[in-house]
């Protein structure tokens, strides 16, 4: 889309997925390596979800902010014109 | 725990680590640096207020369901299904898609092609100012009133669930808001929207997929809500996982509602007059770059509609399957905010209905995910609070200033008031919300003031698009008699509560029923009133009905695209799913 600039919409996007996505896989790694105590945990602590689900949010998130990075929307504007 | 957190945590849902706080203010940060960033791009009244009329379908889309997609309204539709069970699901399907597509193939051609820049401003070419006047007033009001409501009501989450300041939260969510939306207009507002959006389902999808985890399936949770239902004794506990099944009788669900008030009342009236002419919705719209986009637009958000109750309606359902009392192990039952936030309700530890999202969301998210899913509430206030300003400043700017206040404005001071009125609305914002604080009885009054603006408004518009011999004064005058019958029937059941009996066609409709029969009687009082008014007053001559009305609007010859990127094939489509969602959950 147009943004009335070089950066999408879609770029914002990526760069808070990816971000967020980074932070919480790390505190999962963490929390896998150093378990809280029993009593601390969240319910399905054995599933890591903050391992799996930050994982995903950081490849969704290095994906569109790849896809739609500055060089590459100056490139296709360019192209269009 | 951190000592900095301490300060703002007492006996609170939730406690947050500095990993939370960390996504918190980053997202804080990323806001502001967008509004930052589109400044330069908000030169013209265009650009302020129609974001240039250049968003793509998508954009469009995401912001028009976002903008609707508040934080009260995902913590309050998952209190209401935990109250309602899965008939709550009615206001996200029947209640919202039907709606979404005739926005989408029928209303939108009109919109799009008198290049209004509002729904007050159409009235203005269609009716005169007369309806305009009294629309766009309206309209303003409540917006105001409401964004400040909504922001109270969220700070009272946020107090409850994190232990946060009320003032604290009111402040600086509200000036982040007309930060980025002074700077960036409705480009920044619709930005931020798309990225609320994402932000939403990143926080609180997971809810969902670790209840039905926890829960054994779609089955094991429908099990356990009719094991737990029943030994409370709850009567007809199956009707909380039935959608149609148990609209045959207002007393066999617990709504106390029947399909008459559903289709009728909420179909065809509440939701029609929302998401067709509620310019808080509509406005996104409107902002898309052809007619091609502004018809797909609002079918994409009907395609994510349909997904909502996956993050709302069902965390609410798996709240009754599945929350426990920590200390007892025995069932946890939630109760009317009202009574759980009372002093005698605190101290027996009782949470609200509207709670239930939260207590989900403490139940599996450590720390990080925690941070997410309380930033995705934060967003969903955000976004809606953003959508309330925005179209405030619209209206305000071209409906109310420029049309009855000083006519020869020019581009350069629209865009002037646009930034002096999106900083005002929220001080004003602001100001509700503190006089909420004070008189909590207002809250009730305003959001049913609100509603009875809505549907009346539905059959003004509906008619002037679709038939040409409604006149000026038929419009204005069925405007005015929907919304004062509406009010009038709302007085009524306030001074003799057995009036109910009348307006909602049965002594046990709750609140929601009411709201429906409502609905359903000043939208007909409006059309009538509007068609017998017509009747005996001159028309406008087909010259100056020509871009507005149904037969004299030439639409814009087809574009030779593909099957697929047509709208009408992407609305049958959503049509379909719909369809079959109805039947899966009959």
């Amino acid at each position: 889309m147009k943004s009335g600039g070089s950066l999408s919409i879609w770029f914002f996007i990526g760069v808070s997925l990816a971000v967020n996505g980074a932070v919480i896989l790390v505190r999962g790694i963490y929390e896998t390596m150093s378990p809280p105590a029993p009593e601390l945990r969240v319910v399905l602590y054995d599933l890591h979800a903050n391992v799996w689900w930050g994982g995903i949010l950081l490849i969704l998130g290095v994906f569109f902010s790849f896809r739609f990075s500055p060089a590459r929307e100056r490139a296709r504007m360019a192209g269009k014109s | 725990m951190n000592p900095a957190l301490l300060v703002w945590s007492s006996s609170t849902l939730v406690h947050l680590s500095p990993v939370d706080l960390i996504i918190i203010i980053f997202y804080f940060a990323l806001v502001l640096a967008i509004g930052l960033y589109l400044k330069e791009q908000a030169n013209t009244g265009e650009d302020f207020f129609m974001a240039g009329r250049e968003m793509t379908a998508w954009v469009a889309g995401l912001a028009f369901l976002s903008a609707n997609l508040g934080s009260l309204e995902l913590m309050g539709w998952a209190g209401n299904s935990y109250k309602y069970g899965i008939l709550a699901a009615h206001w996200y399907w029947i209640g919202a898609i039907p709606a979404m597509l005739f926005l989408a193939l029928v209303m939108m051609p009109f919109y799009h092609i008198c290049k209004t820049h509002s729904v007050p401003g159409y009235l203005n070419l269609r009716y005169g100012q007369g309806a305009q006047a009294l629309s766009s007033i309206s309209f303003a009001f409540m917006t105001v009133l409401m964004s400040g409501i909504n922001m109270y009501a969220m700070a009272v989450v946020m107090r409850v669930v994190l232990g946060w300041n009320i003032t604290f939260s009111i402040l600086v969510s509200s000036i982040t808001v007309m930060i980025y939306v002074a700077l960036g207009g409705l480009r920044s507002a619709i930005f931020n929207e798309v990225l609320q959006f994402f932000l939403i389902w990143a926080g609180a999808l997971l809810i969902p997929i670790l209840g039905l985890v926890e829960a054994g399936g779609w089955s094991g949770l429908k099990a356990k809500i009719l094991q737990n239902l029943t030994e409370q004794h709850v009567a007809n506990p199956g009707a909380y996982t039935h959608l149609w099944s148990t609209l045959g009788d207002f007393s066999n669900n617990p709504m106390g509602i029947n399909w008459v008030g559903i289709v009728f009342g909420l179909g065809a009236v509440i939701s029609m007059g929302y998401w067709t002419t509620d310019f808080l919705v509509v406005q996104r719209v409107l902002s898309a770059k052809d007619l091609r986009s502004a018809e797909l637009a609002p079918i994409i958000g009907a395609a994510f509609k349909m997904l909502v109750p996956i993050i709302v309606i069902l965390p609410g359902l798996l709240g009754l399957a599945l929350l426990r009392d920590p200390h007892t192990g025995g069932l946890l039952r939630l109760v009317p905010a009202d009574l759980a936030w009372s002093k005698a309700g605190q101290a027996e530890g009782l949470h609200g209905y509207d709670e239930v999202l939260p207590l989900m969301l403490a139940r599996y998210c450590g720390p990080g995910l925690l941070g997410l899913g309380i930033t995705a509430l934060i967003a969903g206030f955000m976004s809606g609070m953003a959508g309330n300003v925005s179209a405030f400043t619209t209206v305000w700017t071209y409906d109310i200033y420029a049309t009855l206040i000083n006519k020869n404005a020019s581009d350069e001071t629209k865009v002037k008031m646009g930034r002096w009125v999106t900083v005002i609305g929220v001080i004003v914002s602001i100001g509700t919300a503190f006089l909420v604080m004070q008189a909590q009885s207002i809250m009730d009054y305003v959001q049913a003031l609100f509603s009875f603006f809505i549907a009346p408004l539905f059959g003004t518009v509906i008619l002037g698009m679709l038939w040409k011999r409604a006149t000026p004064a038929g419009g204005f005058w069925g405007l005015l008699a929907g919304t004062l019958s509406s009010v009038g029937m709302y007085t009524w059941v306030k001074i003799d509560p057995e009036a109910v009996r009348y307006v909602a066609l049965s002594m046990q409709a709750q609140d929601q029923a009411q709201n429906m029969f409502r609905a359903l009687w000043c939208c007909l009082i409006c059309v009538v009133v509007t068609v017998g008014v017509s009747l005996v007053t001159k028309p406008k001559p087909d010259s100056e009905l020509a871009d507005l009305v149904y037969g004299l609007t030439p639409l814009p010859p087809q574009e030779k695209v593909s099957m697929f990127h047509r709208p009408v094939f992407w609305g049958v489509v959503v049509a379909v799913v719909f369809i079959i969602l109805q039947i899966m959950f009959w």
